[in-house]
């Protein structure tokens, strides 16, 4: 049992900052910690991915040594490389999961991946702030629960004043 | 109609179309964000719209013209399952037409919204954003690759949440709208990653055919389940499915007219279309836990949506609101059309799906004649309207009562086919539910009818002043289409039903 949940140590790590994430994300009042709980939970979604692309033994997924037939010209055999990247390519293509390669590579694509998440983060976040910062504008704070009252107070308003419009083009 | 479209078409047309119709507005939205006239703006948007309607209904064509009805587009010739792969079938030809058309004809009517309720400095943004948003909706319709899919919605996301938000010109309530919906949409997009992790864990690939080929060998894995669940929650959310639609009322109610009309007739439906295709092409309908899911999740979800969204939408006073509270209602009757399972059902839901961007596209394009002219939106500014702007507002009539359902227009035509569905499996009870949904809708489009048609104008700076011209046109092109689909339902039936056979990863053409 211990091992079992020792063996999964970074995915409990992970599921902790996802928890806290979508915790503060929901809890929170404050708009700002509500955008970094939303941070955290994205951050937590790349370390996921980051886990998922881990290979055992593997190293850094650059082909290198004997993956490179005839490495001899000091490594910039660029035609080399380029027959051993095809070699990859057609194992993927023909259907097998795995080419025949000397080392063992962790997975490069979820890193990829989450690069791109990052800049979605990023860009989400921006806006985020920059919603903030009109919204502190318009209402003078950022708290969601103040600014859910002024906007009961404003409507509330409304309504008394349209009523009142209305009374009078009656009379 | 088709053959002659093929065969007038250009050469580099025919082969390019799936990633010109992304394209073309993708990269026409920066340059946008240079032009200094607003006008010169509108314009370059009708035309990418139009483009990109031109690409859709050659895609149409040759999907339908095709011996296995699928057109695919490797990106940068990369072979497939290691390239992204613009896959195009019957379900998301019928998708990217609806999205491309109702994107013209939003951008026609929009320039008389846009110049009353943006600020004049930003309408080139204005439309920048827009274009952005429209290629992320098309993207998210047109990808094969389940990663892929993610960064265009969240495209399409982002710069939604900066349309809503310009909506605070008018009414400041816009931006804490903008802000929730932001904070729920990215939940949402971010449960939907994790889905394609755990999917991507147990199968090593992204392209979603590559991965709906294997999962049949992997039945009864975890990670395929928790998967399923992340998938069904995160797009659920963008979806507005019930009780997921919180962001919904207000984010639709505060934003400027143009963007609601646009978003209520395409942002959920594409968020429903991946929906659909993880449901029926990748997770199939035979996996045990999807049946369960089904049964258990998904038809009460839809049916309490029907029921408590129209109860909410009785006793809305503004009229914006009651149309967005009927949205996430009407969501309800399309994942009570999926979530039967059969082929009848999703080809319902699909048809629905349509009927319901035409209806809701022309009801906001009236409510946005309204806010022009009188600016206010609660049903009491609505009062005596009919006399005053006859053009407007029967149009929204058409569609008001395309929404309730009365025979001879579409909204009656798709709830006939989902009652179909539903009797065809023996779910009578349903089926009543429907009916009794139908007569809330009956209520609350009612109410608004009653005060537009038969009270005296109660504002007395109300004047005869109908919409102008552009928003006319679009508007009872939607108006007529109702009526003319509610009559001969040949071709938005055919597709919804081709479109439901190739979810199912059946062939079928008629």
């Amino acid at each position: 049992m211990l091992e079992f949940i020792l063996d999964r140590a970074n995915y409990w790590a992970i599921i902790g900052l996802m928890m806290i994430g979508l915790y503060i994300s929901f809890a929170s009042g404050n708009l700002i910690k509500r955008l970094v709980g939303v941070s955290i939970f994205q951050t937590s979604i790349c370390l996921f991915y980051v886990t998922l692309g881990k290979v055992t033994g593997g190293t850094a997924p650059i082909l290198f040594g004997p993956d490179i037939e005839g490495g001899h010209g000091g490594g910039h055999g660029a035609e080399e490389t380029h027959a051993a990247v095809d070699a990859v390519l057609t194992a993927a293509t023909s259907g097998e999961r795995y080419a025949d390669l000397a080392n063992t590579y962790s997975n490069p694509l979820p890193h990829v991946l989450m690069l791109t998440a990052i800049v979605v983060g990023v860009a989400t976040l921006s806006v985020g702030l920059a919603l903030i910062v009109r919204i502190r504008e318009a209402y003078g704070t950022i708290e969601g629960d103040e600014v859910r009252a002024i906007d009961m107070e404003t409507a509330i308003a409304q309504e008394a004043e349209q009523e009142k419009a209305e009374r009078e083009a009656r009379a | 109609m088709m053959d002659i479209l093929l065969n007038a078409a250009p050469r580099w047309a025919l082969l390019h179309a799936p990633v010109l119709l992304v394209m073309v507005p993708l990269f026409l939205a920066p340059v946008l964000a240079l032009v200094p006239n607003g006008r010169i703006a509108w314009m370059v948007s009708i035309f990418a719209t139009a483009a990109s309607l031109f690409f859709a209904l050659i895609l149409l064509g040759q999907v339908q013209a095709s011996p296995v009805g699928v057109v695919s587009y490797d990106i940068g010739n990369w072979p497939m399952p290691i390239g992204i792969v613009f896959r195009v079938d019957a379900l998301n030809a019928m998708i990217l037409l609806l999205v491309s058309a109702i994107g013209v004809l939003a951008t026609v009517f929009s320039w008389p919204t846009v110049a009353a309720e943006i600020n004049k400095q930003k309408h080139a943004l204005f439309y920048s954003a827009f274009l952005v948003c429209f290629a992320g909706l098309c993207g998210v319709a047109i990808t094969g690759d389940a990663f892929n899919l993610f960064v265009f919605l969240e495209i399409s996301s982002i710069s939604t949440y900066v349309l809503v938000a310009l909506g605070a010109g008018r009414d400041r309530r816009a931006l804490p709208a903008a802000f929730n919906y932001l904070i729920m949409g990215t939940i949402g997009a971010s449960f939907y990653i994790i889905g394609v992790g755990f999917l991507y864990a147990a199968t090593g690939t992204l392209n979603i055919a590559d991965i709906a080929s294997q999962l049949p060998s992997l039945a009864g894995n975890r990670s395929v389940e928790a998967g399923f669940a992340f998938i069904v929650i995160g797009l659920g959310l963008k979806a507005a499915m019930w009780p997921l639609h919180s962001w919904l009322p207000n984010a639709y109610s505060y934003s400027p007219s143009f963007v609601t009309m646009f978003l209520s007739a395409t942002a959920t439906k594409v968020a429903l279309y991946a929906l659909i295709r993880f449901l029926f092409t990748v997770f199939r309908p035979e996996f045990a836990f999807e049946q369960a899911s089904f049964t258990f999740i998904l038809m009460p979800l839809g049916l309490a949506a029907m029921i408590s969204c129209s109860f909410q939408a009785v006793f809305q006073t503004d009229v914006r609101r009651t149309l967005a509270y009927s949205s996430v209602a009407q969501v309800g009757y399309m994942i009570l059309g999926v979530s039967i399972g059969s082929i009848a059902g999703l080809s319902a839901g699909l048809f629905h799906l349509l009927n319901h961007a035409m209806i809701k596209g022309a009801l906001f394009m009236a409510v946005a004649g309204v806010v022009l002219t009188y600016q206010g939106t609660t049903i009491r500014d609505f009062a005596g309207l009919g006399r005053s702007a006859p053009w407007t507002m029967t149009g929204f009539a058409i569609a008001a009562l395309s929404l309730i359902g009365v025979p001879l227009t579409a909204g009656f035509q798709s709830k006939l086919q989902l009652g179909y569905a539903l009797f065809e499996q023996g779910m009578w009870w349903a089926v009543v539910l429907v009916v009794f949904s139908s007569f809330l809708a009956v209520i609350y489009m009612g109410r608004i009818l009653e005060a537009i048609f038969f009270q005296a104008p109660i504002n007395p700076r109300k004047s005869r002043k109908e919409a102008p011209i552009f928003l006319l046109v679009p508007l009872w092109v939607l108006a007529l289409a109702n009526i003319y689909f509610g009559i001969n339902t040949e071709f938005p039936l055919g597709l919804a039903r081709d479109a439901a056979a190739a979810a199912f990863g059946l062939e079928a053409f008629r």
